[in-house]
């Protein structure tokens, strides 16, 4: 009998030492996240953590703690207010003279000045460096010369001509055209100002950015963390309420939501898909779930005959009444989306250009109406619509199902409707940018700033960069430049709305909803809210 | 031994470069354009993607960028990333220290909880343990590896609180240790098996007759004899095991959120970036091309009727 008891006695001794380093790594459960420090989900930045080369909300997440720009928008209202700002004059809407307050300091202890923003903005547009987010220099005179539009164009000069430094705390901007919101655009992370080591020493400035904002960042691991600790000589008002910032990367949210629960995490700033039908029950008040600057649409092709003239326009106004947003935002999306009925975002305000009810009816389900209007205009295009999109990501198969569903019983009719899924994101975006599509497909909009303007101009003005359904109408280009030459901020703001009514008149794209931002929070933090980008307002947050 | 060593090792150099050509190609023909994707949903900047194409060289022709993409290889060079811009090896080096720990604490489990199990049941073949040891391995063969890995992850991580459900530090030995075993559940279940059925197998050999008629002591037969030839078809598996845990991972990293190789050969075939993703699988073939190397040796010391010249 001896072998037999040493072999087991072996197997017996490999289960204590796995039992053992169970018993060593269970220990310290909540390892870092120090003192007072909020412990954060965190994403890998898709491009290097340059102002003017963010686009995304992780790397968006970090320029917020670290830089403050000329205005921020305000968490709670979304209204753009002046932050590193002393005024920002205009006569013309055209030309405007910046001045900046005095006493801000980059956290290497050099001063923010005039200079630092025009540098940061040369920086930006210009298209050797390779930012992806140049196109909010768009604006500023002489962009064109510095980023030529076409392929293989080289850039005529290395600076906007419409920047001009006065002296060390104000300059002057010349726009290519009035702009009479463009102050209010500022509060974006492209329009950050940089200090001269980003200039000479780019790579080591990288590995560690330092900026003017709120938080300095003590370290920097790529694809693991980061550490963020309150800078002592941050000149703004809203100084944080915390020690610091861990920022931790998961590559699965539903990862980080473990953690959260496990209470190795404070915050979470995206639920994942699968638990939002708990996070409710599990998180109590603790789960947070408020309005985005994000629009949901399905727009339509009016490159294609189908669909154009009088009778197409029925068709678009008939099949937008015969969604029925209610059913599918609570059942699809567990209320993380609210039905649209406008062409914007509640991030606006009312003040901003809101208003719920502008679409009115048609945005509303009402599926006989909506019967009537395409048999009026001679029933859907060779008999049925389909609606494409990508299915790779999200959960866009689910909610085209739901639509088509919902036109299917609404026309009474079993195929009217058909989904067609094309595998890629990429391949998706190639075959709108060439106008394939001859049925609805899915559009989305991101806004870059809460602005009534950027819902409406980048996706419907004539020719327009985002303008994927071939949109054109003279009056509501009228109004778009109308309300941008208009000096006083809520006339533009209806003079917007009158150019978004022309939209509803013309339903380039049906509104769907609007989406949402989720968050989640542990025990150990407390005022934790998302501002108008989705983004937690970290100096806020609260620690034990 | 020297001779066929070198003749190997010299026979992994048209191996190396006709499976980076193939996975080069592969990456070229796979739809979707890296440098669009840098705009997500919204409308690309066309004259910076076509001098972001001039300066990666994406517009010259396939075989060119292969080639120049090969000599920079020779020069340790595995090009930049799209996104990030940073150097591959640099992004390989930082995911590089956890799989390895993760590697080799799932691979010990493997071999020693495996290779015990099967000589327990193998010895003991047709009685009780044998068939616990049978319904327990089938159980694990049969669960896939995120049943495993939430299993773990639920009871001892979140219910019971032993272990911290997501690994914390990806360099923690402690944190890692259920990532490993779920890891390790399925191969070792395999070892298990191979063991058992090679150890009843040779138990009734001649040489074992032998050792007992020349009077060894039963477990020093079992060990010199039995368990070394027996182990052969194991050491095999667990040859191309190796290669696999290092990069077939990618669910189990995802589970406990460990940055290793497979996350980051996953996310860079989402994002399109060619240059991470043949940087990676070159780095693996390199890996398993040297361990099959090295299985290969081992048969001589295991069974020494094997010989190499």
């Amino acid at each position: 009998m001896r072998p037999r008891a040493r072999l087991c006695s072996v197997i017996a001794g490999t289960a204590a030492l796995a039992l053992a380093a169970a018993a060593c790594g269970g220990g310290d459960g909540g390892s870092g996240g120090g003192d007072g420090v909020v412990r954060a989900s965190w994403g890998d930045p898709q491009h290097p953590l340059e102002p003017a080369n963010t686009n995304e909300v992780q790397g968006g997440k970090v320029l917020d703690m670290i830089f403050r720009g000329l205005k921020r928008y305000d968490p709670e209202s979304g209204e753009a207010e002046d932050a590193m700002a002393e005024s920002i004059e205009t006569d013309d809407q055209r030309h405007f003279t910046v001045t900046i307050e005095d006493g801000w300091t980059f956290q290497d202890g050099t001063p923010v000045t005039a200079e630092s923003y025009v540098d940061a903005w040369n920086y930006g547009a210009h298209v050797d460096n390779a930012q992806v987010a140049s196109y909010f220099f768009q604006f500023i005179e002489g962009y064109d010369e510095v980023h030529p539009t076409e392929e293989g164009q080289r850039p005529t000069a290395d600076t906007l001509s419409g920047l001009e430094v006065k002296d060390d705390r104000t300059f002057e901007v010349t726009l290519s055209e009035p702009f009479s919101l463009w102050p209010e655009t500022l509060g974006y992370a492209a329009y950050a100002p940089l200090p001269r080591a980003f200039f000479d020493d780019h790579e080591g400035w990288l590995a560690k950015p330092v900026g003017n904002g709120p938080y300095k960042i003590d370290s920097y691991r790529q694809s693991q963390g980061m550490t963020l600790s309150r800078y002592a000589d941050y000149a703004g008002p809203d100084r944080p309420r915390n020690n610091g910032v861990e920022l931790r990367v998961y590559t699965d949210n539903n990862t980080a939501y473990t953690d959260l629960q496990a209470g190795n995490l404070d915050v979470i700033d995206d639920v994942p898909a699968g638990q939002l039908a708990n996070a409710e029950n599990d998180l109590g008040d603790r789960y947070i779930n408020q309005p985005a600057g994000i629009i949901q649409t399905l727009s339509f092709p009016l490159y294609d005959r189908g669909w154009r003239g009088e009778e197409g326009r029925k068709l678009r106004q008939g099949l937008s009444m015969a969604i029925d947003r209610e059913q599918i935002t609570s059942r699809i999306f567990h209320d993380t989306r609210t039905p649209a009925g406008d062409f914007t975002s509640p991030v606006l305000g009312d003040n901003g250009g809101f208003d719920r009810g502008l679409c009115g009816d048609v945005c509303s389900y009402d599926p006989d109406r909506a019967k009537d209007l395409i048999d009026e205009a001679g029933g859907l295009p060779g008999g049925s619509v389909t609606i494409t999109s990508n299915v790779d990501t999200g959960s866009h198969r689910q909610w085209m199902d739901a639509v088509c569903n919902s036109v299917n019983n609404a026309l009474d009719q079993r195929d009217a409707c058909t989904v067609n899924p094309v595998p890629t994101f990429a391949d998706f975006r190639n075959r709108v940018a060439g106008h394939e599509m001859n049925g609805m497909f899915r559009t989305g909009w991101q806004m870059d700033y809460p602005l009534i303007q950027n819902f409406l101009q980048p996706l419907y003005y004539t020719d327009a960069s985002s303008n994927d359904s071939g949109y054109s109408s003279g009056e509501f280009d009228d109004l778009i430049d109308r309300a941008n030459a208009q000096g006083d901020e809520g006339e533009a703001i209806d003079t917007f709305k009158d150019a978004e009514r022309v939209l509803v008149h013309d339903m380039p794209a049906v509104p769907l909803w609007y989406q949402n931002g989720t968050a989640g929070f542990s025990e150990r933090v407390s005022d934790v809210r998302l501002n108008p980008f989705s983004v937690p307002v970290f100096t806020d947050i609260k620690v034990g | 031994m020297g001779r066929y060593v070198a003749r190997r090792l010299l026979q992994m150099i048209p191996v190396f470069i006709g499976s980076t050509f193939i996975i080069f190609m592969m990456m070229y023909a796979l739809p979707g354009d890296p440098i669009r994707a840098l705009w997500g949903e919204r409308a690309p900047d066309h004259a910076q993607m076509a001098a972001m194409r001039e300066e990666l060289g994406l517009n010259d022709h396939i075989l060119k960028q292969y080639w120049d993409y090969l000599l920079g290889l020779l020069q340790g060079d595995f090009g930049t990333q799209i996104r990030s811009r940073r150097e591959v090896t640099e992004v390989i080096g930082d995911a590089l220290p956890a799989t390895l720990r993760l590697t080799v604490m799932a691979f010990s489990i493997i071999v020693v909880v495996g290779i015990g199990l099967g000589l327990v049941a193998g010895l003991r073949a047709g009685r009780k343990t044998d068939t616990a040891i049978l319904f327990v391995t089938l159980l694990l063969i049969s669960l896939p590896v995120f049943v495993i890995g939430y299993l773990y992850q639920t009871y001892p991580g979140q219910q019971w609180g032993w272990i911290t459900p997501v690994v914390q530090d990806s360099e923690n030995w402690g944190d890692l240790l259920l990532p490993a075993l779920a890891l390790a559940s399925l191969s070792l279940a395999y070892v298990a098996r191979l063991t058992r059925s090679s150890i009843v197998e040779n138990r009734r050999a001649d040489y074992m007759r032998t050792a007992k008629a020349k009077g060894l002591t039963r477990t020093r037969a079992v060990r010199v004899h039995l368990l070394r030839n027996s182990l052969i078809p194991v050491v095999t598996f667990l040859g191309v095991n190796l290669g696999e845990l290092m990069t077939g991972a990618i669910v189990t990293e995802g589970i406990f959120n460990i940055h290793g190789i497979g996350r980051l050969v996953y996310s860079a075939l989402n994002e399109r970036e060619g240059a991470t993703v043949v940087g990676v699988v070159s780095f693996v073939i390199v890996v398993y091309l040297v361990v099959a190397l090295i299985v290969d040796l081992l048969y001589a010391v295991l069974d020494p009727r094997i010989r190499y010249a």
